[in-house]
C-alpha cells in the first residue's frame, strides 16, 4: 500500500480486482475437445527422415543423454560405370530415440549434416510404461510427416541460396548466349567478307558490325531498367534485341530483293542468333504451373520456368536452322558457301569456348620453362617449387602460343 | 448423542417446536431429525466446497471443476470416493489410537452445530434455550481434534501446524464469543430462534423501521466474521496448514478417508459459521428487514407458517448462507497468508479491545433503552 493511501484502500483494491476477474471470460482452453495453434517451431518430439541419414553417428555422440541408438553394416555399390571402383556405403538398421531419456535439447538435429533429424509439433505420445518411450525408426518416420514446412520469409530477405543460385545460372546462361551470338555473327559476318561478291552481302553485314559497336535497343533496355534489372544486364539484353530487330529487317529485305545467295546466307545466320533473342520475361508456363503444384516457392518456379523455356526456344529454332539448311542444299545452290557459312560459326563458337576455358590441351608433360626455372633457382627457391612453377608457365606459354594461333587463322 | 441431547438435558428444551416433532412416538421424530442433521452435513459442505472451486477457478481465469457431472457439480463426490479409495496410511512412530480418532474429533462437533441451526421457522432439529452457548461450545471441541491430529502424526510440521491452530483457535475464540455475547445482550435470549425472532421484533429507537443486528452492531459482525475465519483457519488466517511453510500443517501425515474428514470438517463449518452469522446479524431467514414472509404470521411475520413459507425460508437462508461462503472464498482469492506473529497481535491488540468495547456500547445501550 502506497504510504500515502488510507488504510484498508489497498485491501479494497485486491477485492476489486479479483470480483473483476469473476466476470471475465476464463483463460482455459478446454484442451482434448479444443486443440491450440501450436507455433510452428514447437518442441514436441524428434522426428527421423531415415532416407537421408547417413549413419554418420553425430547426433548419436553428440546427445548429451546418450539416448540414440544407432545399429548400422556396409553395402558395396557397384561401380556406377565399368571399370570403376566398388563403393561402401552405410546402410541404417535401427534408429531409436529413448524419450524417457531425452531431455529436447535439440542438439542432435542441429548437428544432424544432412537434415535427417526435425523437431515435429506432436506432443500426445505419453505411456503408461517407460518402456513404452522408447521409438525406433518406423515410428520417427511417421513423425516427419508431421513437421510443418518452414515458415515464409520475411519481407526483402535474402531469398535461399538455392533460388538465387538457381536464377544465377539462368541469367549467367543467358548472358553467354548472347555474347556467344555475337561472336556466331562476328564469325559470320568475317568469312563472308573475303567470299563476299554482291553488295546485298555487305549490306547484310554491315548494320552487324554496327552493332557490335555499341548500339541498344532503347526500349528493351528502358523496360529491363524499369524490371530493376542491373545496368549492365539490361544493355546486354538491350544489345541482344537490336541484334534481333535487325537481322529481322534484313532477313525481310533479302526476301524482298530475292537474292539466291543472300537469301541462303541470312536465315543460316538466323537460328543461331535467334537463341540470344528469348525474350527477357518469356516462361514455360507448363513447366511453372507444375512446380507451383509440387509445392515450390514461386521465385524458384518462376526461374526454373525461365530457363525451361530457353532450353526449348534453343531447341526449336535449332530445329528449323537445320531444316532450312537442309532445303538450302537440297535446292541446289552453289554448296560451298552455305556449308562454309554453316561450319565457320561453329568453329569460332568453340575457339571462344576454348578461349574462355582455358582448356587448350598441350603435349609434353614433362616440359619445363628453362628461363623461369633458372630465375626460381637464383632468387633461392628450392628446386621442387621451381620445378613446378617452371612447369606452369611453360603449359601457359604453350597455351596463349595456341590462342595466338588460332586468332591468326 | 442426539439421544443424550433429546433426552438427558430435558431442562434445557425450548419454546419453539420443531417441524420434524410428528407424531406421539419417540423414535420416528428421532429418525427424522437424525437424517435431518446428517443430510444438511454431507450436502450442504459439498456445495459450497462445489462454490469454493468455481469462484476461486473464476477469479483466477480458470473454469474450475467442469467434468464430473453437469458443471463439474460432482467433483467433490467424486473426490470423496476417490478418498475412500486410497490406502489409509499411518506413520510408524505415529501414537496410532489418537491419529486415528482425531479426525473424528474434528468432525464431530461440526456435525452437532448443525442440530440447532435454524432454517427456517421449525426448520431445525432442536431449539436450545442455550442454543448459541452450545453452539460456540461445540464448535471449540474440534481444535482438540487438530491438536490430537497435529501431535500424534510424530511429524514436526504437523506439530508446528497443530500448535499454531491451538495457539490460534484460542487467540480468536475470544472476540468470536464476546461478538456473540454482543447479540446475546441485545437479543435477551440465547436460543438461536429467539434470536432471530427477536431481529424480526427490533426497531430502530423509537420508530417503526425494522433492522437486522447487522447494522447496530457492524463492528461486532466484522469481529465474527474476522474471527471466524481465523478459527476455520480459511486464508488469510491458515497459518496452521500453511502449505508454503509447513507442507500441510497438521494434515501432512494423513491420506485417505481420515484426509477427507478434516475437509469435510473445514467446509461443514465454513456453512455452521455462516448460518450462524445469518441467525446473529442478517435476521435468519428473514428476507428483508421489515419484510414478513408470505404465508407467515406470528413474530415479525416469520412463524406459523404454510409449507410455501417455510420453503421460502429455507431457500433464503440458504441464499444467505452461501453469500457469506462466496465472500470467505472471495477474501481467500484476494489476500496473502499473514504471518504468525502478525494473527497473534491482531487477536490480543485489535480483535479483542474493540470486542469488548462493542459489548460494552451494546449492554450500555441495552441498559439505557
Amino acid at each position: 500500500m502506497a504510504p500515502s493511501a488510507p488504510p484498508g484502500v489497498g485491501l479494497l483494491k485486491g477485492l476489486g480486482v479479483t470480483i473483476k476477474h469473476l466476470f471475465q471470460r476464463p483463460s482455459t482452453l478446454m484442451y482434448p475437445y479444443e486443440r491450440d495453434e501450436l507455433a510452428p517451431r514447437t518442441r514436441g518430439v524428434i522426428a527421423l527422415m531415415d532416407e537421408n541419414c547417413t549413419v554418420c553417428m553425430l547426433c548419436s555422440r553428440e546427445c548429451p543423454d546418450w539416448c540414440i541408438y544407432i545399429e548400422s553394416h556396409k553395402e558395396t555399390v557397384p561401380p556406377a560405370k565399368e571399370g570403376g571402383r566398388a563403393r561402401t556405403r552405410n546402410v541404417l538398421d535401427r534408429f531409436a530415440i529413448d524419450f524417457s531419456l531425452c531431455m529436447y535439447c535439440g542438439i542432435c538435429i542441429e548437428v544432424c549434416p544432412f537434415d535427417a533429424l526435425w523437431w515435429s509439433p506432436e506432443f500426445e505420445y505419453s505411456e503408461y510404461h517407460m518402456d513404452g518411450l522408447l521409438h525406433e525408426k518406423e515410428k520417427l518416420r511417421e513423425w516427419a510427416d508431421t513437421v510443418p514446412p518452414p515458415p515464409p520469409l520475411e519481407e526483402g530477405a535474402v531469398p535461399p541460396a538455392e533460388v538465387s543460385d538457381a536464377i544465377a545460372k539462368v541469367e549467367k546462361e543467358r548472358e553467354l548466349a548472347a555474347a556467344k551470338a555475337l561472336e556466331a555473327k562476328q564469325a559470320a559476318a568475317a568469312p563472308e567478307k573475303p567470299a563476299g561478291d554482291g553488295a546485298k552481302k555487305a549490306q547484310a553485314a554491315e548494320p552487324e558490325v554496327h552493332v557490335k559497336a555499341g548500339e541498344i535497343d532503347q526500349e528493351t533496355f528502358d523496360r529491363l531498367i524499369a524490371e530493376g534489372k542491373s545496368e549492365r544486364m539490361a544493355r546486354s539484353k538491350a544489345k541482344a534485341a537490336y541484334v534481333k530487330k535487325e537481322k529481322a529487317r534484313l532477313k525481310a529485305e533479302a526476301e524482298a530483293a530475292g537474292a539466291g545467295q543472300a537469301e541462303a546466307a541470312a536465315p543460316a545466320a538466323a537460328p543461331k542468333a535467334a537463341e540470344v533473342t528469348v525474350e527477357a520475361g518469356e516462361i514455360d508456363q507448363e513447366t511453372f504451373d507444375r512446380l507451383i503444384a509440387e509445392g515450390k516457392p514461386e521465385r524458384m518456379a518462376r526461374a526454373k520456368a525461365k530457363a525451361a523455356y530457353v532450353k526449348k526456344e534453343k531447341a526449336r529454332l535449332r530445329a528449323e536452322a537445320e531444316s532450312d539448311t537442309g532445303e538450302g542444299t537440297g535446292a541446289d545452290e552453289p554448296a560451298e558457301v552455305p556449308s562454309e557459312l554453316g561450319a565457320s560459326p561453329e568453329a569460332a563458337e568453340e575457339a571462344l569456348e576454348a578461349r574462355k576455358l582455358g582448356d587448350v590441351q598441350v603435349e609434353g608433360a614433362g616440359e619445363i620453362d628453362q628461363e623461369v626455372f633458372d630465375q626460381l633457382i637464383a632468387e633461392g627457391k628450392s628446386e621442387r617449387i621451381a620445378r613446378a612453377k617452371a612447369k606452369a608457365a611453360w603449359v601457359k606459354k604453350r597455351k596463349q602460343a595456341m590462342l595466338d594461333e588460332e586468332d591468326g587463322a | 448423542m442426539m439421544l443424550l441431547v433429546t433426552s438427558g438435558v430435558a431442562p434445557y428444551l425450548a419454546q419453539a417446536e420443531s417441524i420434524l416433532d410428528v407424531g406421539e412416538t419417540f423414535i420416528i421424530p428421532l429418525l427424522l431429525k437424525l437424517v435431518f442433521v446428517l443430510g444438511l452435513f454431507f450436502v450442504v459442505p459439498l456445495v459450497a466446497g462445489y462454490l469454493e472451486h468455481k469462484v476461486m477457478g473464476r477469479m483466477q481465469h480458470r473454469r474450475g471443476p467442469v467434468e464430473a457431472g453437469p458443471f463439474g457439480t460432482l467433483q467433490l463426490v467424486a473426490d470423496g470416493i476417490k478418498f475412500i479409495q486410497k490406502e489409509d496410511l499411518i506413520p510408524s512412530a505415529a501414537d496410532k489410537w489418537v491419529f486415528a480418532i482425531a479426525p473424528g474429533v474434528a468432525l464431530v462437533p461440526a456435525m452437532l452445530v448443525f442440530l440447532v441451526l435454524p432454517l427456517g421457522p421449525g426448520v431445525f432439529a432442536l431449539d436450545l434455550e442455550l442454543g448459541l452457548f452450545y453452539v460456540l461450545a461445540a464448535s471449540s471441541v474440534s481444535v482438540l481434534g487438530v491438536l490430537m491430529g497435529g501431535w500424534a502424526s510424530a511429524n514436526k510440521f504437523s506439530l508446528f501446524g497443530g500448535l499454531r491452530a491451538g495457539g490460534q483457535l484460542i487467540a480468536y475464540e475470544l472476540p468470536l464469543i464476546l461478538a456473540a455475547i454482543a447479540v446475546a445482550v441485545q437479543a435477551g435470549t440465547l436460543s438461536l430462534v429467539g434470536i432471530v425472532e427477536a431481529q424480526a421484533e427490533f426497531m430502530l429507537f423509537g420508530s417503526g423501521i425494522n433492522l437486522w443486528y447487522v447494522i447496530p452492531q457492524v463492528l461486532g459482525f466484522a469481529i465474527f466474521f474476522v474471527a471466524a475465519l481465523a478459527e476455520l483457519s480459511r486464508p488469510p488466517f491458515d497459518m496452521p496448514i500453511g502449505d508454503s511453510e509447513l507442507v500441510f500443517g497438521y494434515m501432512t501425515e494423513y491420506s485417505g478417508i481420515k484426509y477427507a474428514m478434516y475437509m469435510l470438517t473445514e467446509y461443514a463449518g465454513m456453512v455452521t459459521m455462516s448460518g450462524l452469522m445469518v441467525v446473529l446479524y442478517l435476521g435468519g431467514w428473514q428476507l428483508l428487514p421489515g419484510v414478513p414472509m408470505p404465508g407467515c404470521e406470528g413474530a415479525g411475520g416469520l412463524f406459523d407458517c404454510d409449507a410455501v413459507g417455510t420453503l421460502l425460508s429455507v431457500v433464503v437462508t440458504f441464499g444467505k448462507i452461501l453469500a457469506l461462503v462466496f465472500v470467505m472464498v472471495w477474501l481467500r482469492v484476494a489476500y496473502p497468508r499473514l504471518r504468525e506473529d502478525q494473527l497473534q497481535r491482531i487477536a490480543w491488540l485489535v480483535m479483542v479491545p474493540l470486542a469488548l468495547l462493542n459489548l460494552a456500547v451494546v449492554t450500555i445501550a441495552k441498559v439505557v433503552y
